[in-house]
């Protein structure tokens, strides 16, 4: 690595050193383009949150792209209802690696108000893997903004070669999974037990 | 507009009709309502719409309710004279109430600007005989709201154009909205369970947790 007293002194001098990784992690960090997609009231804080008074431009995310084969972050934001479930999770497959998910609110982290509901999902987390979990019901678009830097920060740390280099560089590791059946009262299967087990809380 | 009871009169006279009730109602609002047999629904429906005097022309909501078997007790007092002396006793009267489905339909008129007429019908019981007319063909826009009691009541609404479930899965097996539906059981985490919520959380709780609850002291 290079020094960093050095490299400052160099920029002056008007020549820039970067690293083949850094300068990879800082495109895809500042051009994170969100999927158009909102199941429920969070989708009107993301709506103002790109819109100009929060600007969710300054951070490369205004792009809002209508296809899931354009997007590389699905923002969930709102109650995901188990009709919804095995949709979303499809769009989730659809979208093309490196992709991440956002998981914006109470219903979409757990469920929120309406967790014992029959018809309610209680939390994407059991079928995707979140990056972000944004608490709030619904969250502030700054919310929304500091998921985003939250996320920025994890493309900037991740490294190109090594075991706990990303998922999408690595073949091993899956880039989809599978979407739950309709069954008679419940989606089949309820969870995903390779990506979620109820954690263990102490009692 | 008419009161219900020169509207009962009146459909008395002008239809064959084997039960018409005007059901009472105690709370503040008193909103009293009509309630038919399943065979006559659709013609009183009808007459309700076509009538000069009255021309409900506008279903405002279709209502779904589940009524489970029930033993209702109702007080009543009531006045004996014992050894010549008046006294006022208070009885308990034991009914049971068979269970049914019941669906309500609000009735307005937007020409003369009056309403609502309620008029509810009801099912034979909860588990075979759940079939209703269907008002549809007479107000368009009972359409969904009848998919919708389908889907979470289980009542089936005869000569409706496209009665399938609106809300949940088609494949979908239970009828939420009754009284004793049983959600999916999928308590597996729950960080601060209380009442029903607790009780379905601690059938996922780990054994030793499990055995611990039951040597726990009452206080």
């Amino acid at each position: 690595m290079i020094d960093e007293g050095l490299k400052s002194e160099l920029q002056k001098q008007g020549v820039y050193v970067t690293t083949l990784e850094g300068l990879y992690n800082w495109g895809r960090a500042n051009s994170v383009w969100p999927l158009t997609f909102g199941l429920a009231c969070c989708a009107i804080e993301m709506m103002a949150a790109s819109m100009a008074r929060f600007d969710l431009a300054r951070f490369g995310a205004e792009v809002f792209r209508p296809s899931p084969r354009q997007a590389d972050l699905m923002i969930v934001a709102g109650t995901v209802t188990k009709k919804m479930a095995p949709l979303v999770v499809r769009l989730y497959n659809q979208m093309p690696e490196p992709k991440y998910v956002i998981a914006m609110g109470a219903c979409a982290i757990s469920g929120g108000p309406f967790k014992q509901g029959y018809n309610v999902l209680k939390g994407i987390d059991r079928y995707l893997p979140v990056d972000v979990s944004i608490p709030g019901c619904p969250p502030r678009p700054e919310a929304l903004i500091h998921a985003i830097m939250l996320l920025q920060e994890k493309i900037m740390a991740q490294k190109l070669t090594g075991p706990d280099r990303p998922r999408h560089l690595n073949a091993a590791l899956p880039s989809e999974f599978p979407v739950p059946a309709y069954g008679e009262d419940d989606l089949e299967p309820p969870k995903n037990p390779e990506l979620w087990q109820p954690p263990a809380i102490k009692r | 507009m008419e009161t219900l009871e020169q509207i009962k009169a009146r459909l008395e006279i002008a239809l064959p009709i084997t039960r018409l009730d005007i059901l009472p109602n105690e709370c503040p609002a008193g909103e009293r309502s009509l309630v038919v047999n399943a065979a006559d629904g659709f013609a009183v429906a009808k007459f309700l719409r076509d009538d000069a005097q009255l021309k409900l022309d506008y279903c405002s909501n279709v209502t779904g309710i589940d009524w489970p078997q029930a033993t209702i007790k109702t007080k009543i007092k009531r006045k004996v004279s014992v050894e010549g002396v008046e006294k006022e006793i208070e009885e308990t009267i034991e009914t049971l109430r068979s269970g049914h489905l019941e669906v309500v339909y609000h009735l307005y008129s937007m020409e003369l600007k009056h309403g609502p007429v309620v008029l509810r019908l009801r099912t034979g019981n909860r588990t075979d005989h759940t079939r209703l007319p269907s008002l549809t063909p007479l107000w368009r826009g009972a359409e969904f709201q009848e998919r919708e009691i389908f889907d979470l009541y289980g009542v089936i609404f005869d000569g409706h154009p496209d009665l399938r479930r609106i809300l949940m899965w088609d494949g979908f097996a239970g009828y939420p909205m009754r009284r004793d539906y049983v959600a999916p059981d999928d308590f597996e985490y729950e960080p601060t369970p209380h009442d029903k919520v607790l009780e379905q959380a601690k059938k996922h709780y780990p054994a030793e947790v499990k055995a611990e609850a039951k040597t726990e002291v009452k206080p």
